[in-house]
């Protein structure tokens, strides 16, 4: 904050001339990058059809009633896969995230090489949608719900074991030094001292990601990894929108359902 | 018992911080170390049950040196070494009972202690020492739900629990109010002596040193400057163990502490 010097005694400003200069020309350059991506859109946008919006709605909407309720004998099932797919995939990836982030964990790493790769493993599998990798795994196992309980999986162990090493990173040493010196072995330093500190993180992330997992589980369907978003990709390839909107509904309830449940464990356990 | 010989320790960033200790600890001696903030003395008893890693020199333990043990043996070694800390450090999410019992982690089996499957003996001896700490009754409370003076007394006994021979006690009253303090601090010397433990108190109140223990040390910047038998701290010897204050001012309340002290032991 310069405090210049005029004429008439010393003069404040928030920013000196040079910097305020800077600033426009930031300013400046973002407003036509704008503009220019503004006019591209517009380009590649057939207006006609925008406007021709509202009624395409009403249309659609209105093919979707009366609603196709004798489907839901088909969809129930489906959903059944669903829930399957949504349970194992997060049961495998917190088999596998506890042991992760131990090795992740800065406190509980047995070296720092070790903690890197365990890292490593944790971005690389963050990374990509649980989609992609179904897209992926499908190619591999063959479409059908063992490839999109895998994506699941593979997808929920980098989401959950991140959070999970760092919650083993922020405990509370002191009682761990405790349990240590009273010559209890490692093992029962981890069951005495880390267990108990983290069981509330550990219940709150797995129940999460579980319902994160159902909603992403009807997705992946779609690709080729089975349960309710196979039938509902097949449903708007058919153009059979009243079956479509049995489907949408009943993923909607299930969601409420899944936040429903995940809310009451995690007060359950704190 | 314990023989320190030429403790040092050097942490990563930073100056020695202990820099040569020699001390002796006579079996069912309690001593109080004393010394100013960043002095070493939460170091010093750290290092005796290694949950600092000491850079050189020796600590005998019955003839043993600790420094050198693999991690067996220590873990034998720190069974017979019981620590009370500042901030209690009891698992808050478990139960009074399984802190306590926790003392005898070292005695007992993983998978034993993983379903809580602690001897009769343990915990008949758990539930007295309960009720000599005066919290018969909160066996299965859960240890967030007890008072600061609570807790320190929960501490205490999962320490005592171990069977040790030698309590290291750090900072016991620190986080306590003055009539709590000097409660758990009446009570831990009244238990180590029924025990005939030997007992080092990290304390800030010179008060209760003098008052509580019979052997007082005094450790600045790293050193031991200042040992004697308690009840010879003068002025003087607070500027050795400080540095320059006037001392003079609070002597006064001092005496009135000794008096209080032989209250107690009589």
């Amino acid at each position: 904050m310069p405090v210049l010097t005029r004429g008439d005694g010393p003069l404040w400003t928030s920013r000196d001339p040079r910097e305020a200069r800077n600033r426009f020309l930031k300013w400046l350059f973002g407003l036509v990058v704008f503009f220019i991506a503004f006019r591209f859109i517009a380009q590649e946008t057939m207006w006609e059809f925008v406007a021709d919006a509202p009624f395409q709605a009403a249309d659609f909407i209105s093919r979707m009633f009366p609603p196709d309720f004798g489907y839901t004998a088909r969809v129930l099932p489906s959903l059944l896969d669903t829930m399957n797919l949504a349970i194992f995939g997060t049961f495998v990836a917190v088999v596998i995230s506890v042991p992760l982030a131990i090795l992740a964990a800065k406190n509980t790493s047995p070296h720092q090489l070790v903690r890197l790769v365990a890292l490593a493993i944790i971005v690389t599998t963050r990374s990509v949608t649980s989609l992609i990798w179904a897209l992926l795994l499908v190619q591999i196992v063959g479409p059908g719900l063992f490839a999109g309980m895998l994506a699941i999986a593979v997808r929920g162990i980098g989401m959950i074991s991140k959070l999970f090493y760092e919650a083993i990173e922020e405990i509370d040493q002191e009682p761990i030094e405790a349990i240590k010196s009273t010559g209890a072995s490692t093992a029962q330093v981890f069951l005495y001292g880390y267990v108990p500190q983290l069981m509330p993180t550990f219940v709150g992330v797995t129940v999460m990601r579980w319902e994160i997992n159902i909603r992403e589980s009807t997705i992946i369907g779609i690709v080729g990894g089975g349960g309710i978003g196979f039938l509902l990709n097949s449903a708007i390839n058919r153009l059979r929108w009243d079956q479509v909107i049995v489907i949408l509904f009943t993923i909607l309830v299930t969601v409420f359902v899944a936040e429903w449940i995940s809310a009451k464990a995690r007060e359950a356990v704190l | 018992m314990l023989e320190i010989r030429q403790l040092k320790k050097k942490y990563n960033a930073g100056p020695l911080a202990l820099q040569g200790v020699d001390l002796k600890v006579k079996k069912g001696e309690i001593i109080a170390l004393i010394g100013p903030s960043g002095a070493g003395k939460s170091t010093l008893i750290r290092c005796i049950n290694r949950l600092v890693e000491p850079t050189s020199g020796e600590i005998l333990f019955h003839g043993v040196d600790i420094c050198k043990l693999g991690t067996k043996d220590l873990r034998a070694t720190r069974k017979k070494v019981g620590m009370i800390f500042q901030e209690y450090a009891l698992v808050e999410r478990l139960s009074v009972m399984e802190n306590i019992l926790s003392g005898r982690l070292g005695y007992v089996g993983f998978w034993k202690s993983a379903r809580r499957k602690f001897p009769a003996k343990d915990i008949q001896e758990a539930l007295e020492l309960l009720d000599k700490v005066g919290l018969s009754g909160y066996a299965n409370t859960r240890a967030d739900q007890l008072s600061g003076g609570q807790r320190q007394r929960v501490g205490i006994c999962r320490a005592l629990l171990q069977s040790p021979d030698l309590l290291l006690i750090d900072e016991p009253t620190a986080s306590l109010d003055p009539k709590t303090g000097r409660q758990i601090m009446r009570l831990i010397v009244e238990l180590v002596q029924e025990r005939g433990l030997a007992a080092i108190i990290n304390i800030h109140e010179v008060n209760f040193a003098e008052m509580f223990s019979e052997r007082v040390v005094g450790l600045r910047d790293g050193l031991i400057v200042y040992d004697k038998p308690a009840g010879n701290l003068d002025s003087s010897s607070l500027t050795t163990i400080y540095g320059e204050e006037d001392w003079e001012a609070t002597m006064p309340k001092l005496d009135s502490e000794d008096e209080s002290c032989e209250e107690v032991s009589s």
